[in-house]
């Protein structure tokens, strides 16, 4: 192990020897070697499916179900490309799946950072009851709640619509969103918005004008976080939304129904077209705000 | 009562009554919301799980507790709660230390430069790429692996495998193997996210820590379990309390990964699925209620078990 030049001296004086058997323990040598080895399998581990996954969108099928599924396509055209988007209505998901968690996601910050500016610094009846209450959402499993769920939508008339799975994703989002904010709006200081109400501003604009910029670094977390789980959530939509509206289906009820629907089968090329669609926005917006996705999606564990 | 304590009381009235208002106009859409979507169906549930409850248009009828003496009798509940406790084991032991021998890499592997500890070269790199598949739908990645594990040469494992002269392996058509390869979808999509979770437990360690116990001459393993791994073991643990979380849901890969939905012969099965299917494909309602709370009371002894177990004397720095 290489160490500060300093210690290093002191350590040669004091045992040679020993330091002479420690320097072949550096990151170059075996170590060093098996742990980049470990490293990179691992890396191909995770970039080798998604690779395939868009080579293959560029095969043929007799390519891909033939006896070599490993080899590179013979050509590169964009059929399968047009197949998914158009026939398979990937597009369509797309869309509405932008729709949707572009909503849900908006109110959820609404909503949840103005429950969570009103307990975090309001002492008033009821203060701590309807906190526990938020964060009591976070014990349960969604599953208990289904049966109940999908009536609950139903008598509302809202199956079967994008407003229920709006209303739905902005509740079932409240919880952590609301948890996570009272913690980062305690943590403001006082003084801001004292002088501002001082001045004679209302409550209302004290919120929206001096405190929502102050705690722009937490919101864009929890917003990050929110957008990631309600992009990805398969469990509410299948309930929600039936088979009898298939245009109204978000993205990822549409690519696994692709997976099951049996007129598909004869059209592999145009599956992993699909999958590439579904994969790629996502793999964009990861690159370009990794730092903020991982301590987004990190920030719950780490409170 | 004079007139000026009139006009202040009423002064310090309004002001109570704009405070009030404001606390209420913020919280009344929210807490709407939250009631009708969330608490409502949480607490009918647990009604629910008590009645027989078919067919939508049924009338429910209280029958008691018998749900839950036929769910005791069910063979199929009990092959989905062994799956429970099959991932509960397995899946959090694997995730765990494969994401802590990766974050020690990549954060201390690279021993001391100029008194502070570094990862091994291109640590930056890896670090993204790992992480990328916890941004991916489970959806998704459910219908990607379906080609990965497919049973005849043309899946992409099995057309590796064949490469080295190993036949073709029925990774989820053999009941003994389908669940494991269930599982090791779930470990290659979350490891990334306790490697950074580990990171930033690791990256707060003073790094004095380390240079002390290197001069004593501590090499890589002591380094490891007599040093990281007691000091981040806070962190650890909430990593444990997820992935055990996590074992008890698995819904959405089973649901489009394995064969016939929770096969081949109930071996991938579990609660959640099982609680779909009965409400959404038989209309049992009732019955599909009682499972969820059964669902409900194993989490929620795991949770409190985990946090008892695993509590340690927190080590202060």
């Amino acid at each position: 192990m290489t160490t500060a030049p300093q210690t290093d001296t002191v350590r040669v004086a004091r045992a040679p020897r020993a330091a002479a058997r420690r320097r072949t323990k550096n990151p170059t040598g075996v170590f060093g070697g098996l742990s980049h080895v470990a490293l990179i399998v691992w890396t191909i581990l995770v970039v080798g499916p998604i690779l395939w996954t868009f080579l293959a969108s560029f095969k043929t099928n007799p390519e891909i179900v033939g006896d070599t599924p490993l080899a590179l396509p013979h050509s590169f055209g964009w059929d399968a490309w047009g197949r998914a988007w158009d026939k398979a209505h990937i597009g369509r998901y797309m869309l509405n799946t932008v729709f949707v968690v572009g909503v849900s996601t908006a109110f959820t910050m609404l909503f949840g950072s103005m429950a969570a500016y009103v307990l975090a610094r309001y002492r008033f009846f009821g203060n701590r009851a309807i906190y526990y209450l938020f964060v009591s959402g976070l014990s349960f499993p969604v599953f208990l709640a289904l049966v109940p769920l999908f009536f609950v939508v139903r008598n509302l008339g809202l199956l079967d619509t994008h407003l229920g799975v709006i209303l739905v994703y902005i509740a079932y989002s409240l919880p952590f969103t609301v948890f996570f904010l009272t913690a980062f709006f305690k943590t403001l200081p006082n003084s801001v918005a004292e002088a501002a109400m001082m001045d004679g501003a209302s409550h209302t604009r004290t919120f929206f004008q001096i405190m929502v910029p102050m705690a722009r670094p937490g919101l864009i977390s929890i917003t990050i976080f929110n957008i990631l789980g309600q992009w990805n959530q398969y469990l509410l939509p299948i309930v929600l939304l039936s088979g009898s509206v298939e245009d109204k289906w978000l993205i990822t009820q549409g690519i696994a129904n692709i997976n099951t629907s049996a007129g598909y089968e004869a059209d592999w090329p145009g599956l992993f077209a699909a999958l590439s669609m579904a994969i790629l926005p996502m793999l964009i917006v990861y690159i370009i705000f990794q730092r903020q996705i991982q301590s987004g999606l990190t920030a719950g564990a780490v409170k | 009562m004079r007139h000026g304590d009139g006009r202040r009381s009423r002064g310090l009235a309004s002001v109570r009554v704009r405070k009030y208002g404001f606390i209420l106009s913020f919280l009344v859409i929210p807490l709407i919301l939250y009631v009708v979507f969330v608490i409502s169906p949480y607490a009918q549930a647990f009604y629910i799980s008590l009645t027989n409850w078919r067919g939508v248009s049924a009338n429910p009828q209280f029958i008691g507790l018998e749900n839950f003496t036929r769910l005791l009798s069910d063979d199929v509940f009990w092959a989905a709660v062994r799956h429970h406790a099959l991932l509960l084991l397995a899946m959090p032991l694997i995730t765990i230390a494969i994401a802590l021998f990766f974050s020690f890499l990549l954060n201390l592997g690279g021993g001391s430069r100029g008194g502070r500890m570094t990862g091994v070269r291109g640590s930056g790199f890896y670090r993204v790429v790992y992480f990328f598949p916890q941004v991916l739908a489970v959806a998704v990645v459910g219908v990607l692996f379906q080609a990965i594990y497919r049973p005849d040469n043309t899946g992409v494992l099995n057309g590796l495998l064949s490469g080295i002269g190993i036949g073709p392996v029925g990774w989820l058509i053999a009941p003994n193997l389908a669940l494991w390869s269930i599982m090791g979808v779930v470990v290659w999509q979350s490891v990334g996210f306790y490697v950074v979770l580990f990171s930033a437990g690791m990256a707060a360690i003073p790094s004095d820590v380390f240079e002390a116990a290197a001069l004593d001459g501590a090499g890589r393993f002591r380094l490891f379990f007599s040093i990281t791994l007691p000091l981040i073991w806070d962190t650890i643990q909430v990593g444990w309390v997820y992935l055990g979380i996590a074992a008890f849901d698995c819904f959405a890969l089973v649901q489009v990964l394995s064969v016939d939905r929770g096969g081949p012969d109930n071996s991938t099965t579990v609660l959640p699925l099982e609680i779909w299917r009965a409400a959404f494909t038989f209309s049992k309602f009732g019955y599909a209620s009682a499972m969820g709370v059964a669902l409900f009371f194993l989490t929620i002894t795991f949770a409190a078990l985990s946090l008892r177990v695993t509590r340690r004397e927190r080590i202060e720095l």
